[in-house]
């Protein structure tokens, strides 16, 4: 492994001036960024441990009714927060079907946003990557890619996020607070991560320095808490990322959906927010025939951008079943596979 | 040899013989509180770490490392290349014998498959060593790689798998089918599996003089100390090998690979003991592989369902410096009882490290395809799964009519069915559903494993104290061997297993043979066997040839060895201790050699096989497409069962590796650059707890006098087979969709709404 200077500051600013440094990245759970740097696909100068800094570790409920979720609250513990998961169901559902138990006890919630791509070509340094190495050209794209981007994608770059955490909680307006050089900021998550374009290499919208402190929630989210599920297809039925993803919130009044929040995972190199679906579904009442309009206009940007045209259709099928599921109601209980179409199976094991 | 403290405290109250009884692992509690060294866990004083850099390329030459930017990373020693290296003896490019595979040991800057090891770094630290090969940061010459089942011209092999003809028939098989009332024709695609035992391979090398020390997990010690010993010129009893513990073998620690060699020589480079270890990635290449497959099933059936022809063709691949050729269609001689069978291969070469033994290589495989093969037919006659295959069933062995040594194939077939309800099943697919609305489809497979016997050598003592001592050189890989072989040492020198010191696990012990072929409980046994039937007859001429004995004149046959006494067979309150007749007899010890060899004989007079039925259930979501097993039922039939905890656990393994088979695993390759896009843990997926449903196993009574002296036939390849069919034919049951290409993945099931 290729040596670094290990920093460990005392206080936020300490580490937004450590970490604005060229060469510089932060390192919480080191979930991803260990197997990056063992791997030699990310090749920090410095590390800046946040994992010691006072006050990020906090689960909150404001005055204003919104939740906010310091960055290093794991994501075991934000998803077995008993009031947490009776209001926000879908993301406690998308937290529990990520990774492994292991995993999920050590990884944090900001690391959870800033995890990179899937994409087996940005792991592979012997294959050409925009994202790892700029202007160096994609082997994904004319390579194996049954797995990648069927939306946002562009001639450099197919790859996607591959969070399952994301999805819900762009649907439900999640704000991410962020301090940088210039200070406190926020913005939307569904602003975080950019599409490829043209530099895939830079993945978010975050300058040099610029930590995730918290990610917040809006009042008006718990609102969807009786109806919103997150639905996970995936390979295998437990430590998988998601061929396909997607949470489905509806907040019904008097037997009609008086609004809807859909957003699909493993589509994009974003959490994919499907707004067009969401208007379908405004005032009319559940049933199987909305469902499929809002798969159609959520998938009508798709296209293939390789081996994985049947992501397309599965997706538009994945929707459907979220919202048929949302429809049905949150259930009681987290289901022992969470997210999983094998979720009603009774006697399940545990994933 | 560290002092290894095996427990042999049972789990329940043992009554008569050990063989037969379901101790716990012996090694048990070392292994789970961490005190079992493994070959990585050691650590000679001065030693010092080696990491390989591995190309990028599968085709070309490497036509620079930038050795001096990866010696000037502090703790860095040296860097060993093709220009920098200890000389071998003999070059690894010539195959001394047929169990000698070629290897790369940076004997040339050739490129021949990606992470091939192009040089090794050492260092003080692992660290430095991973940085410094970092550092090399090779530039290549790349040639144009050849990749997957269509490259380059096909040929025919000499043999395939271990001496197997390339070809066999009996029997017209055109005329077979030309007759048939139905026919199938189906072909089948298997992909690249590779090795993912949980310890990777590694290797700690000390040399003194001319003296190797060497801790590495090895499924033939002797055969990985014959070949150090010619590739570096040194004596077979200069070399020591420990290899008390394997973190998983499944072939692919059988022959000796390039990687160890490596170490060897990087120790010798330095002058100091040398560790290195394959990082994951690493193994995806120089430690053997299961090749992938396309396999064409011919299949015709007279108006009763009864089979006519059976031709099974399977395509495969090699490397291009090498020759191992998957067995696959070998499958179809055994288990179906056509007129006219043929079976043949042919391959392409490719750019990959050489395929080798992968857990049941070619029955695996082959099972697969003949079992969905069979399954489909069954299904086109309208019939029964089982129905079918009993209308088939062979009474001899097929494509030999040699009559079996024993085959208790029916009884599984009849308990495995009975446990699962198999007599519930609907004919047609796509008819079950769970409450949840998910599709429910049962499937089952016929599984098979010849039962193998090698060469084995034992040496039993009993010494003056009246305990015994059991001494081979067998390999325990997680399967049990310092259970199951202790016990049947026990039970040969007529001791209780607490009074036997058994040894294994190191090259100083007699030969056990290679523990492959799910030949290693049998063939070690048979030795360990012999030799304590051996010791016994010396310890019972020193009683009966002592007129002070009360065993006098008793004669050889005249005696029973039991709980450490010599009793008359005729008078059994007529006897004494071996502590007694050794002390009067004033020795030390008795000890004697035995062996264990196959039978050629009954070889020739009987086709020897271990049998089963395996029963699957899956569920899948009708819409999306995702699928999960959710039960699995097994009853084999494998001669005897000396430890039916550690038989159980062998069957399970197997069970879940055929779910596996059918459903996760694959080496995505990229077919541009031969690279392996998915060589790690995270993407090459293997059933995780969660895929891994309630599992059954039920082991049939079956004795075979004919296999060998304990009628033991093998447990640990059969459980594969027979098992992936099932589950995919379960698949098939479920949606009514057949998927010819393995693994099954979840766009082949989305069908139209």
């Amino acid at each position: 492994m290729k040596p670094f200077e290990y920093i460990r500051p005392a206080t936020v600013a300490e580490a937004v001036a450590a970490a604005a440094q060229p060469g510089a990245a932060y390192l919480a759970a080191g979930t991803n960024l260990l197997d990056l740097m063992k791997g030699g696909v990310s090749r920090p100068d410095r590390l800046v441990d946040v994992t010691h800094l006072d006050g990020l570790d906090a689960i909150e409920t404001l005055a204003d009714g919104s939740l906010r979720i310091g960055a290093l609250v794991s994501n075991a513990d934000l998803a077995h927060d008993p009031a947490f998961a009776k209001s926000y169901p879908a993301v406690a559902e998308a937290l529990l079907s990520g990774a492994s138990a292991q995993l999920r006890n050590a990884a944090t919630v900001g690391g959870n946003l800033l995890q990179r791509t899937r994409c087996a070509y940005f792991y592979d340094t012997a294959s050409r990557c925009n994202k790892r190495e700029a202007g160096s050209g994609c082997d994904a794209s004319e390579g194996e890619n049954r797995t990648h981007a069927v939306l946002g994608w562009s001639e450099n770059c197919i790859a996607t996020h591959p969070s399952d955490f994301c999805v819900p909680l762009v649907a439900l307006d999640a704000m991410v607070e962020i301090e940088g050089r210039g200070g406190h900021r926020e913005i939307a998550l569904d602003e975080l991560h950019r599409l490829p374009g043209d530099t895939p290499a830079r993945e978010s919208v975050l300058e040099p320095g610029d930590l995730i402190v918290a990610v917040r929630l809006p009042p008006a989210a718990h609102a969807f808490a009786a109806h919103a599920r997150y639905l996970k297809v995936r390979e295998r039925t437990s430590y998988a990322f998601a061929v396909v993803s997607a949470a489905a919130a509806l907040r019904i009044e008097n037997g009609k959906i008086a609004e809807a929040r859909l957003a699909l995972g493993g589509v994009a190199a974003k959490p994919w927010r499907a707004r067009a679906a969401e208007d379908v579904l405004r005032g009319v009442a559940p049933a199987a025939d909305v469902f499929q309009e809002a798969a159609r206009r959520a998938l009508t940007d798709a296209k293939p951008s390789g081996d994985n045209a049947f992501k397309i259709e599965l997706a538009r099928r994945i929707v459907v079943r979220a919202l048929t599921l949302a429809a049905a109601g949150t259930p009681a209980r987290m289901p022992a596979l969470p997210a999983s179409p094998f979720a009603s199976t009774t006697g399940a094991i545990h994933a | 040899m560290p002092e290894l403290n095996l427990t042999s405290a049972p789990a329940h109250i043992r009554h008569g013989s050990n063989i037969g009884q379901p101790l716990t692992r012996r090694d048990g509690v070392l292994k789970v509180t961490g005190q079992a060294t493994y070959a990585a866990d050691n650590h000679p004083p001065g030693m010092l770490y080696a990491v390989t850099a591995v190309a990028g390329i599968s085709h070309g030459r490497v036509i620079s490392l930038d050795v001096a930017a990866a010696k000037r990373h502090p703790g860095v020693v040296d860097v060993m290349t093709p220009e920098h290296k200890p000389q071998l003896a003999i070059d690894p490019e010539i195959k001394t014998n047929p169990f000698v595979f070629r290897m790369e040991a940076l004997q040339s800057n050739e490129v021949r498959y990606a992470n091939q090891p192009i040089a090794v770094v050492i260092a003080e630290t692992l660290e430095a060593a991973t940085e410094g090969a970092a550092l090399l940061a090779p530039r290549y010459e790349t040639l144009p790689p050849l990749v997957g089942l269509d490259a380059g011209e096909s040929f025919v092999p000499p043999v395939v798998g271990v001496g197997n003809p390339t070809e066999i028939h009996r029997g017209d098989v055109e005329a077979g089918l030309a007759s048939a009332e139905k026919r199938i024709d189906a072909t089948y695609e298997t992909p690249p599996q590779y090795h993912n035992a949980m310890e990777p391979h590694g290797i700690v090398a000390s040399w003194d003089g001319d003296s190797l020390s060497v801790d590495m997990p090895t499924q033939g010690l002797k055969l990985s100390l014959a070949r150090i010993a010619e590739l570096f010129g040194i004596a077979h009893d200069k070399i020591h090998i420990r290899s008390p513990f394997l973190g998983g073998g499944f072939g692919s620690k059988g022959l000796m690979g390039g990687p160890p060699v490596l170490g060897i020589m990087a120790a010798k480079l330095v002058g100091r003991p040398v560790k290195l270890v394959l990082r994951r990635e690493q193994m995806y290449g120089p430690v053997g592989h299961r090749a992938p497959t396309r396999q064409r099933l011919r299949l015709g059936v007279d108006g009763e369902g009864r089979l006519t022809a059976l031709d099974h063709h399977a395509r495969t691949v090699s490397s291009t410096f090498d020759d191992f050729y998957e067995p696959a269609a070998d499958a179809s001689h055994t288990l179906y009882a056509a007129p006219a069978i043929r079976t043949s291969h042919d391959a392409v070469r490719v750019h990959t490290g050489t395929p080798l033994f992968m857990r049941a290589p070619g029955e695996a495989t082959g099972s697969i395809a003949l079992e969905s093969a069979i399954d489909e037919m069954a299904w086109a006659c309208g019939m029964d799964p089982l129905a079918f295959r009993l209308k088939n069933y062979a009474e001899v062995e097929p494509i030999s009519g040699k009559p079996f040594s024993s085959k208790a194939l029916l009884a599984c077939y009849e308990q495995g069915a009975a446990r699962f309800g198999w007599a519930k099943r609907s004919l047609q697919p796509r008819q079950m559903r769970d409450d949840a609305g998910l599709l429910v489809g049962w499937g089952m497979g016929t599984a098979t494993f010849p039962a193998l016997m090698f060469q084995a050598e034992a040496r039993a003592a009993i010494r003056r104290d009246g305990s015994g001592v059991m001494e081979i050189g067998a390999h325990d890989m997680g399967q049990g061997a310092w259970t199951a072989l202790a016990q049947i040492a026990a039970d040969a020198v007529g001791l209780d297993i607490a009074r036997v010191e058994f040894k294994a696990g190191t090259s100083d012990l007699p030969d056990a043979g290679i523990a492959g072929g799910s030949a290693h409980t049998a063939t070690a046994g048979a030795a360990i066997h012999s030799a304590g039937a051996a010791v016994i007859a010396k310890l019972a001429d020193l009683a009966t040839g002592d007129e002070r004995s009360p065993l006098f004149g008793a004669g050889n046959a005249g005696v029973i060895a039991r709980d450490g006494r010599l009793v008359r067979r005729d008078d059994e309150s007529r006897g004494e201790s071996y502590a007694e007749i050794l002390a009067r007899a004033g020795v030390a010890e008795v000890e004697a050699r035995g062996t264990g060899a196959p039978n050629p004989a009954a070889m020739e007079e009987y086709a020897m096989h271990a049998h089963g039925a395996v029963f699957a259930e899956v569920k899948v979501d009708p819409e999306l497409g995702q699928v999960r097993v959710s039960r699995m039922v097994g009853a084999f039939a494998a001669g005897r069962i000396v430890n039916p905890r550690m038989v159980q656990s062998q069957l399970f393994g197997g069970m879940i590796w055929g779910l596996s088979f059918a459903l996760h695993e694959e080496a995505i390759t990229d077919r541009r650059t031969g690279r392996i896009m998915n060589a790690n843990l995270g993407e090459y997926h293997v059933p995780v707890n969660a895929d891994v449903p309630p599992l059954d196993v039920i082991t049939v009574e079956e004795h075979d006098p004919h296999v060998n002296a304990l009628g033991i036939k093998g447990v640990g390849e059969i459980g594969i087979t027979g098992s992936a069919g099932a589950v995919a034919n379960a698949v098939w049951h479920a949606t009514g969709v057949r998927v010819r290409k393995f693994p099954i993945r979840i766009e082949e099931l989305l069908t139209p709404r």
